[in-house]
């Protein structure tokens, strides 16, 4: 059992929180707790270095000026970041975070901008945004269950030869190239996924807890709301038909 | 004022006069059949008809338009009803049916005033402002609302942006305080700030000239890499005066919350500066309202009690609610949809305070009551779940306030407006 508090970092929330990004770091915090294990939520503003002792690192969403701007300060921290990896962090990124995580992606004014280059990954422009409930199945071997989000993106992300997904997509877009969402690597996971992603699939929370606790800290929790939730979300999404049909004219109603 | 329409529909076309007729048809039977308030329905088929209708009713008219992401529905009302305290006839579209459909419906059934105070949705603006003819254009703010469809703050900023550029004869006044909406009006020529204050910075944290980090003092805003900044304000918010050129002016408004205060603000300046009203009348006019199409009205729970329904449509708007919530002393239902109207993503529920309920009785509610529960829970507020919001307040003990999304509003106060 460690005996300093989990530190858990979120990176530049003004500019990488446009999807209550805030929420998977209050639910990774709070999952402690609620274990009894110390934790602690640690903000970076932009225009702060971003520290080398950070447990995990979260990258969230955010509009397309405010993901240069991040990119800009993750690159000038990128060597706190490498030493920390290397150190035993996390890294979890969701949506332009996760693009961040790559070697290129691709400006809305169509340049070519470098990522923080941490995996094998680019994004380019889509034509057209992916928008809407999202399902994704990770492979078994994880042990993750089902997952399930809503997406709003207009990159498309490409994962090199060899780069795992977090999962294959069932419902919605991910990466929006091969079926798949996402990527998943040792101490490193990244989603379009938001809802926010961890709220709506504490075992993924857990996932990524486990790689700095270690899993025999993870004892059982009252997840008896978000089970619903979970239940909820999947069972609307997966809707096929006349079904579908109805759902949607229901929420096109005013 | 009553209304003469053989007299106001001489000047429009025998076309514009069909359109009207038979949207109003349109509109009555929509309401009729009980598929809605039957604006948007009406306008609809008049624009089919006339094409043009939009620059036909307005023709003639002083037209100011009012947009905002938060705030535009209240302050319209304001504005109207500040104009009308001097004795002006103002034709408004005060059920706030604000896309062109809508707004010419408003003007088509009020053809005699000769002022037309318009609420007209963000996006609309470019689209409605030559039809239109406007004079006046008032700019209250930009946040992420609905980002699901409408998109990022920054695409709205640059179509005010335009519309600002390509109109110089218009008299603009604007909130100094919203870097995005500064940055919409440019080197406008005629432009009044307002400083109204920044309560919510979060989708402010970027230059909207440059991309660089914006500074943040107490009460303005720098970009220290190009100079943009907040503009010296003519006028400025204080608490609850309006600081003029003239002197002070104390708002003392019914509507409650700081947010109907920076409304109030902008409204009045609006006629003072757009339409020459004297402060005192405008006033007057102002205080009067205590209700604004349906919010902060009042719905009879199944057990004879009323609980005041409260509209709350994004982070911003839910955090100011938020904030006049906390020291009241009542019971509070939170009740949450996520329609194509409300945003189909409700991931901004984590960006409010929620934990500024904490100790008081609270219910999770709406079809998205579980989202909401999640979120109350992990934000350690005790609560109870229950998806019928009326159902929900009837198990909560005392006076309640319904805060609601946009459909869940709409389907609450449809009965009372």
């Amino acid at each position: 059992m460690r005996t300093s508090a989990v530190r858990v970092g979120l990176v530049f929330p003004e500019l990488l929180g446009t999807y209550g990004d805030r929420g998977n770091a209050v639910v990774l915090v709070e999952r402690c707790r609620r274990r009894g294990i110390e934790a602690d939520l640690i903000e970076v503003s932009a225009g702060s270095p971003i520290p080398v002792d950070l447990d995990i690192y979260l990258f969230g969403g955010g509009e397309d000026d405010a993901q240069v701007m991040a990119a800009t300060g993750m690159r000038e921290s990128g060597a706190a970041i490498a030493s920390a990896r290397s150190g035993g962090s996390v890294v979890f990124a969701v949506c332009a975070g996760f693009q961040l995580l790559g070697t290129t992606y691709e400006a809305n004014d169509g340049e070519i901008l470098d990522g923080l280059g941490l995996v094998d990954l680019a994004t380019r422009a889509g034509d057209g945004r992916c928008i809407g409930e999202c399902v994704v199945v990770p492979d078994a071997a994880t042990g993750l269950p089902t997952l399930t989000g809503f997406e709003n993106h207009g990159g498309r992300t490409t994962l090199g030869p060899g780069i795992a997904p977090l999962g294959r997509v069932t419902t919605g877009f991910g990466n929006g190239i091969d079926g798949c969402d996402g990527v998943l690597a040792d101490h490193l996971l990244g989603t379009y996924l938001h809802g926010p992603v961890l709220p709506r699939n504490p075992a993924l929370a857990d996932h990524l807890l486990g790689w700095i606790v270690g899993p025999d800290a993870l004892t059982p929790l009252d997840d008896h709301l978000v089970d619903a939730l979970r239940a909820e979300r999947l069972r609307e999404a997966q809707l096929t038909g006349l079904a579908a049909r109805r759902r949607d004219w229901h929420l096109n109603r005013g | 004022m009553t209304t003469d329409p053989e007299n106001a529909q001489r000047h429009l076309t025998p076309r514009a006069r069909a359109a009207l007729a038979l949207g109003g048809l349109a509109g009555r039977a929509s309401k009729m059949t009980g598929r809605g308030a039957g604006t948007q329905v009406s306008g609809r088929v008049m624009l089919a008809v006339a094409p043009d209708l939009l620059a036909d009713v307005a023709r003639g008219r002083r037209v100011a338009i009012v947009s905002a992401t938060n705030g535009k529905t209240t302050t319209t009302r304001l504005l109207a009803d500040a104009l009308r305290a001097a004795g002006l006839p103002v034709a408004s579209n005060h059920t706030g049916a604000n896309m062109p459909a809508g707004v010419a419906a408003a003007l088509g059934r009020e053809p005699d005033p000769e002022i037309a105070i318009l609420e007209v949705d963000e996006r609309w603006v470019p689209k409605v402002i030559d039809p239109l003819d406007a004079d006046v254009l008032i700019l209250g703010n930009l946040t992420r609302d609905q980002l699901d469809r409408f998109g990022e703050v920054r695409s709205i900023a640059e179509r005010w942006r335009t519309v600002c550029d390509t109109h110089p004869d218009l008299t603009v006044i604007a909130n100094a305080s919203d870097p995005h909406v500064v940055w919409s009006v440019g080197g406008h020529p005629n432009v009044t700030w307002v400083a109204l204050g920044a309560p919510w910075r979060s989708d402010a944290a970027t230059c909207p000239e440059c991309a660089a980090l914006l500074t943040w003092s107490a009460d303005s805003f720098r970009c220290d890499a190009c100079g943009f900044a907040q503009p010296p304000a003519d006028y400025r918010l204080d608490d609850n005066t309006l600081i003029t050129p003239e002197g002070p002016l104390t708002l003392d408004l019914t509507l409650p919350g700081d947010w109907n205060r920076m409304n109030g603000a902008l409204a009045l300046t609006g006629a003072i500066v757009g339409f020459g009203i004297d402060p005192a009348v405008a006033l007057t006019g102002l205080r009067a309202v205590d209700v604004v199409s349906g919010r902060f009205s009042d719905c009879r729970l199944p057990d004879g009690r009323d609980a005041r329904v409260i509209l709350a449509k994004n982070p911003a708007g839910w955090t100011e609610v938020l904030r006049w919530l906390e020291p009241r002393a009542t019971a509070v239902v939170l009740a949450v949809n996520a329609h194509v109207a409300d945003g189909r993503d409700p991931s901004w529920l984590w960006d409010v305070p929620y934990e500024l309920l904490r100790g008081k009785a609270v219910a999770a509610s709406g079809e998205r009551a579980l989202d909401v529960s999640v979120r109350l829970d992990y934000g350690g507020v005790d609560h109870l779940a229950e998806p019928d919001p009326l159902a929900a307040a009837a198990r909560l003990t005392g006076d309640v306030d319904i805060v609601a999304s946009y459909t869940q509003f709409t389907h609450l106060t449809r009965a009372t407006w």
